[in-house]
């Protein structure tokens, strides 16, 4: 079984694609390998794609906060992209509502996104031009 | 109510973890289940055999396809472990609560998840949680 997921780094985005079944372990290497990573390449957003993964339960949940709030104290922006609809019923009805995750639906509208926050726009508010 | 198929995996290592996930795929798809009933299920039974791995200090899971009548067919998992026991089980069965360092979602998620739920445990003697999904 894998024990590493690759971190991807494209300018000044590291790109995530979880592809493999996600066990503890792998989750919580991944979460420490992204931390060292975005302070390692200055990183300013990290994108995270979980299209692939057929089932979200609470230690990925709460994996995926962790990240999201550990890139936010460094200064970097998280989006999680993909998410399959039945995973995210079931995290709702889990009592998991991953609040301070940004997410989208596909890797480009995440790119997008990520793109805004770290631009400092709002990405809510409604264009001036 | 006859019980079609039965089958038992350990738990011991993470690696199991993803088995039993697999497993109750594998099982809820042969039963036609939705995906999203697909997904509730192997949501609950991932929650559970974490509980057995890292509470019970390791276990296993016993799978059973159920039917009743031709129509109504159902999985049915029991986790089970000789670990420490839950000395109140009301107080674990609550959102949030939580003895480790997680979110205290796995039982109730778990309970959540399901159409029915079981749970028996005896301090020193160890846990044992039933959960039942029909289609």
């Amino acid at each position: 079984m894998a024990d590493r997921i690759p971190i991807l780094r494209m300018g000044d985005c590291l790109l995530v694609s979880v592809q493999v079944e996600m066990h503890d372990q792998l989750a919580l290497t991944l979460q420490n390998d992204l931390t060292e990573k975005i302070v390692a390449a200055r990183a300013k957003g990290v994108l995270i794609d979980i299209s692939v993964l057929e089932m979200v339960d609470s230690f990925i949940g709460r994996m995926l906060g962790n990240i999201a709030s550990m890139s936010k104290v460094l200064d970097a922006e998280t989006v999680v992209v993909g998410m399959q609809p039945a995973v995210a019923i079931t995290l709702v009805e889990l009592g998991m509502e991953l609040p301070g995750i940004r997410t989208a639906l596909d890797v480009e509208s995440g790119m997008e996104l990520i793109r805004e926050l770290i631009d400092g726009q709002d990405p809510d508010a409604d264009d001036q031009d | 109510m006859p019980t079609i198929k039965t089958d038992a995996l350990p738990i011991r290592s993470d690696e199991d973890v993803v088995r039993v996930r697999q497993k109750v795929r594998q099982w809820a798809t042969e039963l036609s289940f939705s995906l999203v009933e697909q997904t509730k299920v192997v949501t609950a039974a991932s929650e559970l055999a974490r509980n057995t791995l890292v509470h019970g200090g390791g276990g296993e899971v016993t799978l059973e396809t159920l039917a009743e009548g031709t129509k109504r067919k159902g999985l049915r998992l029991t986790f089970q472990d000789r670990g420490p026991g839950i000395p109140n089980i009301e107080r674990a069965m609550t959102e949030g609560y939580t003895t480790g360092d997680g979110l205290g979602l796995g039982l109730s998620g778990a309970r959540r998840l399901s159409s029915e739920f079981d749970i028996h445990s005896e301090v020193g003697v160890g846990t044992s949680v039933t959960i039942t999904r029909w289609k």
